[in-house]
């Protein structure tokens, strides 16, 4: 963690670009992730969010452009890098019949360095499921034990690839308290979502992709003021006084009415407090009140001009 | 290299052995198979047809020599084209372990299944086909982890190449039967039409025929020289290729 001075830096991404015949799937991508930081690629499906993770991991070789993790070159000396990583694939699977504690035992024999399967297992909460066959494991316990082949050779950088996409909402709670233990262990993670909320949870920075270019890069907190500084409170109240008064906010933009509701929109960090200044100084009685912050969703919006669930 | 060769060639032996039917449809079957047929032959068999006992003592030997690695190709080619296009070699990808030692545990726990039930298959059947004696067994079994080697060899690079689970069995069987064909085991090759000889030539199975049917009846290693060179050749071009076109996904 860089609690005294700048972080270092363990990815160097710089200028990569992967095509498929006539299909661009990477152009000109950059970026950087810093040891011990949660670092998220969001974008729609098809993105090219895996084709970069896999150009980092050294499974796939960008057609121009450099990369280096933790010094190396990913493809030169990827031997050397995989034993130091620890990977999470999207939609992958193991063999129908293999057992949680023989696939755990497999690639412990694989690396250099291993930590404790055992142990791993019971972290992850699958003590339980050691001699359980995989086809028989539901799709939380799957990822959790890719996640733990994930970590069986303590890695200092992990890989999680889509890694809460088709659990239930319960499941990817858990798993996203499982990111959050690996971010604790000092761990750097490079993970990719299309999961905008997933994004804002567990992502200490993000890189918005869109058709294989990054849009923007910051902490979803940045993001969100420099794309979406517009901030919404919507208030009912039976005053005749209220809509007078409310447009003649310093920092309003539109007011609208329905009935005895308003959605006053304003811009900058004020706006929420001139509001309240504003009902209290003119004694305006409201019976409901909510402020209505954007979020990455809104920044993807923005950046995009359609939605990310399109 | 192989690091995790064992744990995996074992790991495959008992994913194989959990399958429904693993252990039933490759051992406990064909045994049976061979005794019922076994008790049917001695009961039918008349000991004046001396043709039937030339078949098997040449014939049926290097018939399963051969059979038993073709066999072992078209299941190795079928189970990596499932397990490519299931994601379990792109997650395998992602890990220190290389292609080859993926392909070769596969082999190795084919190859220890099909020892065992050949074994059995020995033990079973010593009352209906006595082995003879005078047959260079220790030399017999050298020619045929030869020849094994070789056309698994070719097993690697069709696996390596083949997409998807359903061609698997197809292509492996459109390369493989054409080349049973020719390769001298059913029809002599000086029997064959002068254009085909050429193309007998040219199948890594042709020199494996050669050797064990050469090395059964007694003749001498450097009399098969060339057939070991070319089967050799065989196996260290298709091994090598294999590992540069190996398709993960």
């Amino acid at each position: 963690m860089g609690a005294s001075g700048a972080p270092r830096s363990v990815i160097q991404v710089r200028g990569i670009h992967k095509a498929y015949g006539a299909t661009v799937a990477v152009a000109d991508v950059s970026f950087e992730v810093n040891e011990g930081e949660i670092f998220g690629l969001i974008g729609p499906n098809g993105a090219g969010k895996t084709t970069t993770m896999e150009c980092v991991e050294g499974v796939r070789r960008p057609d121009r452009g450099t990369i280096s993790i933790l010094g190396l070159d990913p493809f030169r000396d990827v031997y050397t890098l995989q034993n130091r990583i620890g990977v999470q694939l999207q939609q992958a699977q193991l063999q129908k019949r293999v057992k949680v504690r023989e696939a755990v035992d497999l690639w412990a024999s694989l690396y250099t360095k291993t930590v404790d399967g055992d142990r791993l297992l019971e972290q992850l909460g699958l003590e339980g499921k050691r001699n359980a066959w995989f086809m028989t494991l539901s799709g939380g316990q799957k990822q959790r034990l890719f996640i733990a082949l994930a970590l069986i050779n303590d890695p200092e950088v992990v890989f999680l690839d889509e890694l809460t996409t088709g659990l239930d909402p319960q499941a990817r709670r858990a798993i996203w308290e499982l990111v959050r233990g690996i971010r604790e262990r000092g761990k750097t993670v490079l993970m990719t979502t299309h999961l905008m909320e997933e994004a804002e949870r567990l992502c200490d920075r993000v890189a918005i992709i869109e058709r294989g270019k990054i849009i923007d890069i910051g902490t979803p907190e940045e993001l969100v003021r420099r794309h979406c500084p517009a901030r919404t409170v919507v208030l009912a109240t039976e005053s005749a006084l209220a809509e007078e008064r409310l447009r003649a906010l310093r920092s309003m933009e539109t007011v609208t009415r329905q009935q005895t509701r308003y959605t006053i929109e304003g811009r900058g960090e004020d706006f929420v407090s001139e509001v309240i200044q504003c009902l209290s100084e003119n004694r305006i009685r409201v019976t409901e009140f909510r402020t209505e912050e954007p979020n990455l969703e809104d920044v993807f919006l923005q950046l995009t001009g359609h939605s990310i669930r399109d | 290299m192989f690091r995790g060769l064992g744990k995996l060639t074992w790991l495959e032996i008992r994913i194989f052995l959990r399958e429904p039917l693993g252990a039933f449809g490759s051992i406990v079957f064909p045994v049976l198979v061979f005794l019922l047929v076994g008790r049917w032959w001695n009961d039918v068999r008349s000991p004046g047809i001396a043709a039937t006992g030339t078949v098997l003592r040449v014939e049926l030997p290097v018939f399963v020599a051969v059979l038993i690695p073709l066999t072992g190709v078209l299941s190795l080619v079928t189970i990596i084209s499932i397990y490519r296009e299931g994601g379990i070699l792109r997650r395998l990808r992602a890990t220190p372990l290389r292609p080859q030692t993926i392909l070769t545990a596969h082999v190795l726990a084919k190859l220890a299944l099909t020892l065992l039930t050949l074994g059995l298959l020995v033990v079973a059947g010593k009352r209906y086909y006595p082995i003879p004696i005078d047959v260079p067994l220790f030399s017999f079994v050298l020619a045929m982890l030869v020849s094994t080697c070789s056309i698994l060899s070719m097993g690697f690079l069709i696996a390596s190449l083949v997409p998807t689970a359903r061609f698997a069995q197809p292509i492996g069987a459109a390369i493989l039967y054409p080349m049973l064909g020719l390769c001298g085991l059913f029809v002599p090759l000086r029997s064959l039409p002068p254009p085909l000889h050429a193309v007998a030539r040219a199948i890594p199975l042709t020199y494996a025929v050669s050797l064990l049917e050469g090395i059964w009846k007694g003749e001498p290693w450097r009399a098969h020289l060339g057939d070991v060179a070319a089967l050799a050749a065989v196996f260290a071009m298709c091994t090598a290729l294999s590992a540069k076109v190996f398709r993960w996904e």
